[in-house]
């Protein structure tokens, strides 16, 4: 697939022929430098945008065929997410922040459920704090249970650790890992190479492309794929 | 329902956090003012009209000259109306060889069903009121009649062949003061007694009345079911043809008090719309998210409009709730001119309250927030990512309807309306201009301040929209009070003054022309201070150019009694500044002697008059003919004699009339007593009550003018902290970055100082002018005279510079006060 923008100096080509596929339960990282085009590779495998050509199948569903609201059904049942800046609504507590995607998907038992995965990360005696008073490696915990707390079956994540000191960094790769040890699939953008090493494979982005040959077409198509292919 | 719980779930989560408090503030505010100026206005009208109805001793009244049928009363009861009856006829009363030409007033149980009877001991003495009517053998002479039969409480009275006994003496009845055609003194019998005094034989002039009273539908019904059966000799006479005399003070009162509220309104409705776009600005991440975590834009919506409908029901229910204490505690207030009979509040200023809350929240809030639907999922990876703006009618609208329902629905005059939304807009444009102007200005002159100083004005320039939205919310909302508080003093000014302590208190008719000089003299030595001496000529209107006025038809109820009964007439050299010409010339010198006439304009609507037309009158035998040659606006309310027909000087000279005048005095008892004796044909009508009834509406009207005051002062302060919210968090990050950079706090603090100030100051300056301007123009469409007010301009400017100075500084301090660390990381 491609992304074109267009900008005052006419159309820019961001993401440039990419085609892959992710199996189901495979961890990928997304790393290259600035401005290669990862977040917008991310934001276009999680159909938060859309290709100017190409086509984007998640779970087995074609995101590019679909319309907005299609898209965000698709999220709903099977993706979480993971930002480098947290992302927590600063008026809800950290108990709402991790109820929002359970209460969005009308299930009724969703403060017991997010009281338990916050408790999983650590911070069972932290419900009733909003973002304003929890540190940094706090609030990106938080993140991550309201990410996981709908059991997805992809997990994005964008430079989870970014914000974050060496220390807290690695605490919280490491619980994105032990989410990540059952059927989860974790697609994420770092810059951090001790992250994107544990992953199972690493993608290389640099202008657009995916370096070194990491195009892959072959992979199996069970349902609960994520792949990118070529139109 | 799903989406219903989400959006109970963000209310009061958002509660909670503080961040919907200023719309809910400005909601609840605005729909109090109204509820509780709607409730005072309703029952200020409904005081008017029962004022009125007082006059007539009754809400409606069919006169006639022969029985009126007893089905009319069994069917005015069937509808639930109360009544009375009443008959009255001329007859000479004695006291022994004494006798006196008299007013005889039968009357049953229940009369006056509106106003009251004021008795006393003794004539002319203080009254005091009673719901009683005389009982069977007794008789109730008024102060004139006692007086010019030397007869007190204790006495008897001769009426026809029967004698009463004088047990009270009638101070005042509600049904005197509407005209100065009875000229003999009344005494009130019972009914029962009527026909023992066989006053009633073939061929005898009688007037019956049938007194009824009740709610406007129950009488429209009567009306409605009269119209079928009435004889040809009856007559109705409702509330609107009562007395013009009553309720100028009232109806601008009210008028003003819609103003009021309706200014607090727009001021609340501003801070509705900036309130409405900082949290669109700040929910643009948060609506992001939703999505990202999967949320159709369907369910963004749904959730969105159903927190604006349970915030339009709570707003209203709370600024209903306020509105109803403010109106019984405005009742209380006005305590003894309202009637403790009026209807109870309806729901209706409640369900009207949530109206308009849904029509600001829709006009106002309802653009931005389905904008916000449309902010990408995209947003959450890249900040730049916002929803497109909307079309310039999609924003405007909204909010142009919402605003001219709101303005027409509270005024419920188009014209007027219309030269609002007009004047408003008008403002806007220009504040906008000027404040643009103002900013630019500002930032021109930044380079040679002091550092804290520059800072301030380079923010007033770098969000100059922002700086100019608030310039024109501040100078807007300042505008609309500045011209109000100008208006209120005019009002009051103008009440006061329509009522010094000096006006009138008596009337005096029927003063024979060659006692006139003896009758002036008289008055003079008992201190009075008389007003002017006006001839009263009865006289009747018979052609209007050359048609006979019993061959046409008159659609409104006054023309046709103009037309049909007889009527004061007058000649005088000049009219006297309570009569101002709309149409054609004052008297001149060249016009004595000459056949011409001044109508006033209500005699000139009633019969569709213009200038020329040729009338005849019928002035006891003699005809005259004559053209109208001027229009009068007239002041009844000046308490001086006045007449609807004034005829040109020299003309009605040498006819038979008499004359009446008008004074201030406050005479003892035995004085009034001896004028009575001394001038028995002289009827004296005492009009203080009336005037201490007019005086107390005023200073009440006063009082709640003022307590509707203090919600357009509460809407102004939300305006003011919908504003400072609208920032805050642009605040936060750049004070950081400053404190970061080395700024101390004293240098933050005096930079926002520098900025709140001068856009209050800007506004206080666009304010001061555009208030001179808008109070012109209410003043005119209020009918008040315009008194420029240079202190209060003045005070509006320095107040608006301190007090958007210091709450905006106060408001946002707390942004000094967050570390650093917590904003940027």
């Amino acid at each position: 697939m491609c992304k074109e923008v267009s900008s005052p100096e006419g159309p820019l080509t961001i993401v440039r022929e990419v085609s892959f596929a992710v199996a189901r339960g495979e961890s990928v990282a997304l790393v290259g430098p600035s401005g290669a085009g990862k977040s917008t590779l991310l934001a276009l495998l999680a159909g938060l945008d859309l290709p100017t050509t190409g086509d984007v199948i998640l779970a087995g569903q074609t995101l590019t065929a679909m319309n907005e609201d299609g898209r965000a059904r698709v999220r709903a049942q099977h993706v979480g997410f993971v930002f480098q800046s947290f992302h927590l609504v600063p008026s809800l507590t950290a108990l709402e922040n991790v109820m929002l995607p359970l209460e969005l998907a009308g299930a009724s038992d969703a403060r017991s459920r997010a009281a338990d995965v916050l408790a999983g990360v650590g911070l069972g005696k932290r419900l009733g704090h909003y973002a304003r008073q929890l540190s940094g490696g706090e609030q990106q915990r938080v993140a991550l249970a309201r990410a996981t707390v709908a059991r997805p079956a992809v997990l994005f994540a964008d430079e989870p650790t970014g914000n974050l000191d060496t220390v807290t960094g690695e605490r919280i790769a490491r619980l994105l890992f032990e989410l990540n040890s059952g059927e989860t699939t974790l697609v994420l953008v770092t810059h951090d190479h001790s992250l994107a090493e544990r992953c199972a494979r690493v993608l290389t982005m640099d202008a657009g492309t995916l370096l070194g040959g990491s195009n892959d077409t072959t992979t199996t198509a069970s349902p609960a794929d994520s792949r990118a292919t070529h139109a | 329902m799903h989406s219903l719980r989400l959006a109970l779930r963000a209310m009061r989560r958002e509660w909670r956090s503080g961040e919907l408090a200023v719309l809910w503030l400005s909601l609840s505010i605005a729909v109090a003012a109204l509820t509780g100026v709607g409730f005072l206005v309703d029952r200020i009208g409904h005081a008017v009209n029962l004022q009125a109805s007082e006059v007539l001793a009754a809400d409606l009244r069919v006169e006639s000259d022969a029985p009126i049928a007893a089905t009319e009363q069994a069917q005015a009861r069937q509808l639930g109306l109360s009544t009375s009856s009443l008959i009255s006829m001329l007859s000479s009363v004695f006291n022994g060889d004494a006798n006196q030409l008299t007013n005889v007033r039968a009357v049953d149980a229940g009369y006056p069903l509106r106003g009251q009877l004021l008795i006393a001991d003794h004539p002319f003495a203080a009254g005091k009121p009673t719901r009683d009517i005389p009982a069977a053998g007794e008789a109730w002479p008024d102060s004139r009649l006692a007086a010019a039969l030397s007869v007190n409480v204790g006495g008897s009275l001769t009426v026809g062949s029967r004698d009463f006994k004088v047990t009270r003496i009638l101070i005042s009845r509600p049904d005197q003061s509407s005209t100065f055609v009875e000229l003999a003194p009344a005494v009130l019998i019972n009914a029962a007694d009527l026909e023992s005094t066989r006053l009633i034989q073939p061929g005898s002039r009688v007037e019956y009345a049938l007194l009824m009273a009740g709610s406007t539908r129950e009488l429209d019904a009567f009306r409605h079911w009269h119209e079928s059966v009435k004889s040809a000799h009856e007559r109705v006479a409702g509330v609107a043809d009562a007395s013009p005399q009553i309720g100028d003070a009232s109806r601008r009162a009210a008028r003003f008090l819609a103003l009021a509220s309706l200014v607090s309104v727009l001021l609340c409705a501003v801070a509705i719309a900036m309130s409405a776009r900082s949290y669109v600005r700040r929910h643009l991440d948060v609506v992001a998210l939703m999505k990202t975590l999967g949320a159709s834009r369907g369910l963004v919506l749904a959730v969105n409009l159903w927190q604006l409908l349970l915030m339009a029901a709570v707003a209203s229910a709370v600024g209903a709730a306020v509105g109803w204490v403010t109106q019984l505690w405005l009742v209380r207030i006005l305590q003894g001119f309202l009637r403790s009979d009026l209807p109870p509040a309806t729901a209706w200023p409640a369900l009207l309250g949530f109206i308009v809350a849904v029509a600001i929240l829709s006009g106002l809030a309802l653009p931005p927030l389905l904008q916000l639907t449309r902010v990408p999922a995209l947003r959450v990876l890249r900040r730049d990512a916002g929803a497109p703006p909307l079309a310039l009618w999609a924003a405007g609208l909204p909010v142009l309807l919402a605003l001219a329902g709101v303005v027409y629905g509270t005024l419920g005059d188009l014209r007027l309306s219309a030269w609002f939304l007009a004047g408003v807009g008008a403002a806007v444009i220009v504040l906008a201009l000027c404040g643009t102007l103002l900013v630019r200005l500002a930032s021109r002159v930044r380079s040679t301040a002091g550092a804290a100083w520059r800072y301030g004005i380079a923010n007033l320039a770098r969000r100059r929209s922002e700086s100019v939205t608030q310039i024109v919310a501040f100078g807007l909302g300042l505008t609309l009070l500045l011209a109000l508080a100008i208006l209120r003093d005019d009002l009051i000014v103008d009440w006061r003054a329509t009522l010094p302590a000096d006006v009138p208190n008596y009337f005096f008719v029927n003063i024979a022309s060659d006692r006139r000089d003896d009758f002036e003299r008289e008055l003079q030595l008992l201190g009075a201070q008389v007003t002017r001496m006006l001839p009263v000529i009865r006289g009747r209107l018979v052609d209007i150019n050359d048609q006979p006025t019993s061959e046409m038809q008159f659609q409104d109820q006054r023309g046709r009694r103009f037309a049909e009964r007889e009527q004061n007439l007058s000649w005088a050299e000049d009219f006297g500044d309570d009569n101002r010409i709309v149409a054609g010339h004052a008297w001149t010198a060249a016009d004595r002697g000459k056949a011409l006439v001044s109508l006033s304009v209500e005699y000139r609507d009633s019969l569709g008059l213009k200038l020329g037309d040729r009338l005849r009158f019928d002035v006891a035998g003699e005809s005259f003919n004559v053209t109208v040659a001027s229009f009068r606006e007239v002041k009844w309310d000046s308490f001086r004699p006045n007449f609807f027909v004034v005829f040109a000087p020299g003309l009605l000279d040498a006819t038979a009339g008499t004359y009446m005048t008008s004074a201030f005095l406050q005479p003892s008892a035995g004085a009034m007593a001896r004028l009575v004796q001394h001038f028995p044909g002289v009827s004296i009508f005492n009009v203080g009550d009336l005037l201490a009834q007019v005086r107390a509406v005023i200073d009440k009207a006063v009082t709640a003018v003022q307590s509707v005051f203090v919600f357009t002062l509460a809407a102004g302060l939300t305006l003011l902290l919908a504003a400072v919210q609208a920032s805050r968090e642009e605040r936060l990050y750049e004070t950081a970055v400053l404190r970061v950079l080395g700024a101390n706090r004293r240098m933050i603090f005096t930079s926002m100082l520098v900025e709140f100030a001068l856009i209050g100051a800007l506004a206080g300056v666009l304010a001061a002018v555009g208030s001179s301007a808008g109070g012109a123009w209410l003043a005119r469409s209020l009918d008040l005279k315009f008194r420029f007010d240079w202190t209060l301009s003045l005070l509006g400017v320095i107040g608006s510079l301190l007090i958007v100075g210091a709450a905006g500084t106060i408001a946002t301090r707390s942004v000094v006060r967050v570390p650093p660390r917590t904003v940027l990381y």
